[in-house]
């Protein structure tokens, strides 16, 4: 099956006074339908860049510099993303409509003074093209019938209140529902989750994570699921992509990713989370030094000054490329293809 | 038999809600109501609990950033004798101050950016009557080498730093005064996965090393089961269970420390997902429910839950708030769900 996306070689620079500062380098990733891809980092890595740059809202002094971002979709035929005018028309098309963005602050990203339901009813009537082509145009009391049935859909109880209340009088995890109810709402079909459940309480978490599998089984949306959290991860995704300073360092299965890991990367981030199973009071396992400084990027593989197998010669010299490994699962590392590290 | 370092019994804090023309308080918010529990010498305690549920309020009575509304907090001394911090005025507690101390969430935040690595981690020093710069300029490179960082480094200023040793850093400052108490605010939230095990590791380790006694606020349970001899659970400004930490998760006694337990994702796409989720939200501590607060959201709930308000009781070494702690059988980390 055709995928959904395909980022192909992502390149997003950053031109500071500073220096250039290489946010997203060359990252590459598929996107099929209905599956659930989780991009796990931690800061700095490029995740929340490389989501900005799939919507076209990376802010200046940031660019997309190179790469397609080939986008699929239902039956037309592929755009590139990266082509098109973050202003344009074509854009703002697809912008909301047909990849739509749950953000990780619900409260930074509903306007305060506008009711959440008429925020929805905004979006309904803005795109209504795109999912009912023909007919008449659609009416506010309409849009807002639908809006409180999307409102119910999503879980939040007496939702013909709701849709009138403002955001800041929803509690975070009803306010996040409201925000899933807003992007589903035009039926796109691919969903970017920005670390949804970042800013909310485990219990809450705990639901918000339940509806996400529970939405995403019955409608079949692609999901690219943003986080740094690596339980969060092994829950929601089939797919993973690791990144570390902008680039991928591994990508495979989710199963694979946590059972067999082929990065020394991976492998040291799995091994250094206190886990509730695991035994206590015992050190844990650590990466040693910390994540370099976005100007100071090391040469070569940018994670070979804190890696436990470096290759004294060749890992700081240069980088390696993503290569298949074993079955779906591929690891930018010079332990798997050493040969094609130039003398 | 150790002696509790510290010793709260029925701590209380409540925020007056005022509104209106003339203003006039309209209501109470019980952010600490009737908390209690002790530390032992040596000992970490885990305060864990949902945003709002008093759990940084608790930590900032026990150092006197704020005052208590009620209740007791007995602190025993270097000296060998208990005073009760609670009463006590600005004046009275500036002797105590040294031996309390605090490590704080935000790395960033923390460190003042105008001063040195020395002048800041110096500060509680020179404050403390350390006048010679000589000293202090010793203590604070043992301070630092104790922390993992190279004490060549203490002339230059924050931002040089990243967060993981800007944490060391606030740990540093904290163990200066070689307090008795140690109280950690959610010392390790705000760092990155790669860090957050280099931290937790040195904290463990100045335990052993320095017999440190920490009363430990945090929200992230794998992280609290790692490092805490025994957890304190809150919710809506109530103490709900206590027990040393093996059994609180092993066989939690509470409905909310098992969906606390439950809630948590675990990284393995093998283990089974938390499909049970705690319906509803976290009740308002300005308009708690009656009864037991957490009867809306529990799933065993009875008739006499809605009523009764349950004490906080002796369940096989849990204190448990709940009438059915006997009767219920929980599941704890990595067992199926509650039969």
């Amino acid at each position: 099956m055709e995928p959904v996306l395909s980022v192909r070689d992502l390149r997003v620079h950053f031109v500071l006074d500073e220096g250039l500062v290489r946010a997203v380098d060359g990252v590459s990733f598929d996107v099929a339908p209905g599956q659930v891809v989780g991009i796990v980092g931690e800061s700095g890595c490029g995740k929340s860049v490389t989501m900005k740059a799939i919507l076209q809202i990376v802010e200046p002094p940031g660019r997309v510099v190179g790469g397609r971002m080939l986008f699929r979709g239902d039956g037309a035929e592929a755009v590139d993303l990266a082509r098109l005018d973050p202003r344009g028309a074509a854009m703002r098309a697809i912008r909301g409509a047909e990849i739509a963005l749950i953000p990780q602050e619900p409260m930074a990203a509903f306007s305060p003074v506008h009711t959440v339901g008429d925020q929805v009813v905004e979006a309904l009537r803005l795109h209504q093209r795109k999912w009912r082509p023909t007919g008449p145009a659609l009416s506010s009391a309409d849009a807002r019938q639908m809006t409180v049935e999307l409102f119910r859909d999503v879980g939040i109880s007496m939702p013909g209140e709701r849709v009138d209340a403002y955001a800041w009088q929803l509690s975070g995890g009803l306010r996040q529902r409201a925000m899933i109810a807003m992007a589903l709402s035009c039926r796109p079909r691919l969903l970017i989750a920005d670390e949804p459940t970042t800013a909310i309480d485990v219990t809450t978490q705990a639901q918000v994570l339940n509806l996400l599998r529970e939405l995403q089984r019955r409608r079949g949306t692609a999901i690219v699921f943003i986080t740094h959290d690596l339980g969060v991860i092994a829950q929601m995704a089939h797919h993973v992509v690791v990144m570390y300073l902008g680039r991928v360092m591994e990508q495979g299965p989710v199963d694979d990713i946590f059972h067999s890991p082929k990065h020394p990367y991976t492998r040291a981030l799995l091994r250094s989370i206190p886990s509730l199973l695991a035994p206590a009071q015992s050190p844990l396992p650590t990466i040693a030094g910390s994540i370099p400084h976005p100007l100071g990027r090391p040469p070569g593989c940018a994670f070979h000054p804190r890696c436990p197998e470096l290759i004294a010669g060749v890992c700081d010299r240069q980088a390696p490329a993503l290569k298949v490994v074993e079955g779906e699962q591929s690891a930018a590392c010079f332990l798997y293809h050493r040969d094609e590290a130039e003398p | 038999m150790t002696a509790p370092v510290l010793d709260v019994r029925g701590l209380r804090k409540f925020f007056e809600i005022w509104r209106g023309f003339p203003r006039r308080v309209v209501g109470t918010v019980r952010a600490v109501d009737d908390v209690s529990f002790t530390i032992l010498e040596g000992e970490t305690l885990g305060l864990v609990g949902e945003s709002g549920c008093g759990k940084t309020t608790t930590a900032r009575c026990i150092l006197r950033a704020m005052a208590p509304s009620g209740g007791e907090i007995l602190f025993r001394t270097a000296a060998g004798g208990v005073v009760d911090l609670a009463p006590l005025s600005r004046k009275a507690l500036r002797p105590l101050r040294p031996q309390i101390q605090m490590i704080f969430q935000d790395p960033f935040g923390s460190l003042n950016p105008r001063m040195t690595i020395f002048d800041n981690v110096a500060e509680p020093l020179l404050v403390n009557g350390m006048r010679a710069r000589r000293a202090r300029l010793e203590r604070v490179a043992a301070l630092l080498e104790l922390t993992g960082l190279r004490p060549e480094s203490m002339h230059r200023f924050p931002h040089a730093f990243s967060g993981g040793q800007r944490q060391r850093i606030g740990i540093a400052r904290a163990l200066a005064t070689e307090p008795r108490l140690v109280v950690a605010d959610e010392p390790v939230s705000a760092l990155d996965v790669s860090v957050r095990a280099q931290v937790l590791n040195l904290l463990l380790e100045l335990r052993r090393r320095l017999g440190l006694t920490m009363l430990f606020v945090a929200h992230d349970l794998s992280v609290v089961k790692h490092i805490c001899d025994r957890v304190a659970v809150m919710y809506v400004g109530q103490l709900v269970e206590q027990a040393p930490a093996a059994a609180l998760f092993a066989r939690p006694r509470h409905p909310y420390t098992a969906a606390l337990i439950r809630a948590v994702p675990i990284p393995d796409p093998r283990a089974p997902s938390g499909d049970v989720a705690l319906a509803g939200e976290v009740a308002n501590p300005a308009h708690p429910p009656s009864g037991c607060y957490f009867h809306p959201r529990c799933p065993f709930v009875v008739e006499r839950c809605r009523a009764e308000a349950p004490a906080l009781r002796q369940v096989d070494g849990h204190a448990v708030r709940c009438h059915r702690a006997e009767e219920l059988s929980l599941a704890g980390a990595g067992q199926g769900i509650a039969s």
